[in-house]
């Protein structure tokens, strides 16, 4: 990525400022705020999933197409694997417009806590350049990493840790370019 | 074990196996060394007026948590006691003390009279059969009795170990509740030792990795209220709440006071990149100190603000890295086997503490500034995040236990590797941040 374009895609994120808070992990759901006396929202986000054998649905892409790549102990390069997956993704991207997208970057519990944030941050970084370079707008894409926070998988194994080294890739409508 | 060099804290008294009368002053001195810890005896605290019964008895227990806590002392239970204590003022019978091996003996007492309270001690030196410095006194609402009986036991353990105290202080830190996959995250705050505890914020957002100001005034810490990772300050008189100044970026993390408390040195996150930036609070002005492809976090200033220690993995793994306070080339400090992480740098100036990952294991360590003398505290599935007391000679942390079950509880350990306990907190915890002394 040259300089040029990653400061324009420094800009397009900026410029996305309509986006809502993307945390799906907060204690009511979404809309918190740490602050104290602070009020939340109702604590409830509805939006529809579709029917799964809809190829426009929401539920087709994260299980079909597949919403997540997976990484290597430490790592945030993209496998051949992964570049399939997210192949898959910028084309249903193109075709289904309306989506903007969360890109979510989360490590396994092998790590330190701040360490694991910016390992995060690079793996959804990784899945963000990849989907630019398939023609998706930068301005449809954030990014946002958990660290160790989120994990999916809950034992202290190598089976949880892979499943837990992820970028998962999350539609939000009507926000996008 | 064999990662773990203990260095073990001395006791060194005069006075061992000598004759009982000639007598050097009473002394600790922490240092490398096995030690036997030093007998003391404090029977409760006279009540010199009604009302003051509970104080009297609650300070004493107290001023021994806190002396017991250290594992440099040990205390004599109040069943072995010869003779008592009948008056704050009266002759002390240091022949009894002897005859039960106490070396160090605190008598105390207290007056309450409404909303005040007065707490006076004095410490004695049984085998010198004298005082050990004058006697002192404290005064404070009745709600600040712990306050006042950490004061007792701070100026003791300074008596006899020549070192700084570190009872009369505060813990800022993550309180967590909720299974693995779904955890709630609070701020709290508590004494060093558990008791208080007073919740910050909700368990709305997640919260992390708080950090006190250098006096205490402040706290910083990093917050998804926004949805992303973000700085924010709390004013820790009002509990008021700002965002660190807008940055440029996805992801703000990492937060630490300068020693003058001016500036905060943090990592900023841009394009998946994070560097470590310094901003000026008075001012705004955003200063870049690293600029690097690599993952830089952790940043720590020396006591004297001149450098940063900080943490790299510009070599490929995790290591700990020494810059100016500006910015500038940074000199490897790490140079064991394993990734090093969370540097900090010791409120004296002589060590970094770290975390250290080495073949699945997780340990807090200390090393000197020069990188030389690494030395193991820990070892556990997942030890992280030291942070000293005012001090430097303990250190908090968090340790974490495996498995879908696992859960996060703050120990500490002294800088010998010896005395590694758990602190109670109302459930789990994590990311302990220790004030400084309080005022």
């Amino acid at each position: 990525m040259t300089i040029i374009s990653k400061a324009l895609l420094v800009m397009a994120v900026l410029g996305l400022a309509a986006c809502n808070n993307p945390d799906r992990y907060g204690a009511g759901g979404a809309g918190g705020t740490a602050l104290p006396s602070g009020t939340g929202g109702t604590g409830i986000d509805t939006s529809g999933l579709g029917d799964p054998n809809n190829p426009a649905s929401v539920a087709y892409f994260n299980q079909t197409i597949g919403d997540r790549v997976l990484f290597a102990v430490d790592q945030s390069n993209l496998s051949d694997g992964a570049r399939g997956v997210l192949a898959g993704q910028a084309r249903w991207l193109q075709t289904n417009a309306d989506y903007a997208v969360i890109i979510e970057g989360h490590a396994d519990e092998q790590g330190t806590r701040e360490y694991n944030l910016a390992l995060g941050a690079r793996r959804a970084s990784a899945v963000q350049n990849y989907l630019i370079s398939q023609g998706i707008a930068a301005g449809r894409l954030r990014t946002v990493s958990y660290g160790k926070e989120r994990p999916l998988e809950i034992c202290s194994d190598e089976a949880c840790y892979s499943q837990n080294r992820r970028a998962v890739t999350v539609l939000s409508v009507g926000a996008g370019a | 074990m064999t990662l773990i060099r203990t260095l073990v804290a001395a006791l060194v008294l005069g006075l061992a196996g000598a004759s009982l009368t000639t007598a050097a002053p009473l002394r600790i001195v922490i240092d490398e060394g096995v030690i036997e810890p030093m007998p003391f005896a404090v029977p409760d605290f006279i009540a010199e007026t009604g009302g003051a019964e509970d104080y009297a008895r609650n300070i004493a227990r107290v001023v021994a948590a806190d002396l017991a806590g250290t594992g440099l002392f040990r205390e004599i239970g109040s069943g072995a006691y010869i003779s008592g204590v009948s008056s704050f003022d009266a002759p002390v019978a240091y022949n009894d003390w002897q005859a039960i091996n106490a070396q160090a003996l605190i008598t105390g007492a207290v007056q309450a009279s409404g909303d005040r309270i007065v707490v006076k001690f004095r410490v004695f030196d049984i085998f010198s059969g004298q005082q050990l410095g004058e006697g002192l006194q404290f005064a404070g609402t009745p709600q600040s009795w712990r306050r006042m009986a950490h004061k007792v036991a701070d100026a003791v353990y300074s008596r006899i170990t020549g070192e700084g105290g570190y009872f009369d202080s505060r813990v800022v830190y993550v309180a967590e509740s909720g299974p693995k996959n779904q955890r709630l995250k609070r701020l709290a705050v508590m004494d060093y030792d558990g008791a208080n505890i007073q919740y910050l914020t909700d368990s709305r957002s997640i919260v992390l990795a708080p950090r006190f100001s250098p006096n205490g005034d402040r706290i910083l810490f990093t917050s998804y209220a926004s949805g992303f990772p973000r700085i924010y300050v709390m004013d820790v008189g009002s509990l008021g709440v700002r965002a660190l100044d807008e940055q440029p970026g996805t992801m703000t993390f990492a937060p630490r006071f300068s020693p003058d408390g001016g500036t905060v040195v943090f990592s900023l996150e841009q394009g998946g990149n994070s560097d470590i930036y310094a901003l000026d609070i008075g001012s705004g002005a955003l200063r870049q100190l690293t600029n690097a492809p690599s993952i830089e976090t952790g940043p720590s200033y020396s006591p004297d603000g001149a450098r940063i220690v900080f943490e790299s993995d510009r070599s490929g793994t995790q290591q700990l890295y020494i810059m100016a306070a500006g910015g500038g080339e940074a000199r490897r400090v790490s140079n064991g086997a394993g990734r090093y992480g969370t540097p900090v740098w010791s409120p004296r100036g002589d060590l970094i503490a770290f975390t250290k990952q080495n073949e699945g294991r997780f340990h807090i360590g200390v090393m000197r500034v020069e990188g030389d003398e690494e030395r193991l505290l820990t070892a556990s599935f997942l030890d992280e995040g030291p942070t000293w007391a005012p001090n430097g000679r303990v250190i908090m942390f968090t340790r974490e236990t495996a498995g879908a079950g696992g859960q996060a509880g703050l120990y500490s350990v002294d800088i010998s590797g010896r005395n590694l306990r758990q602190i109670t907190t109302e459930g789990a915890a994590s990311d302990p941040a220790w004030s400084p002394l309080l005022p």
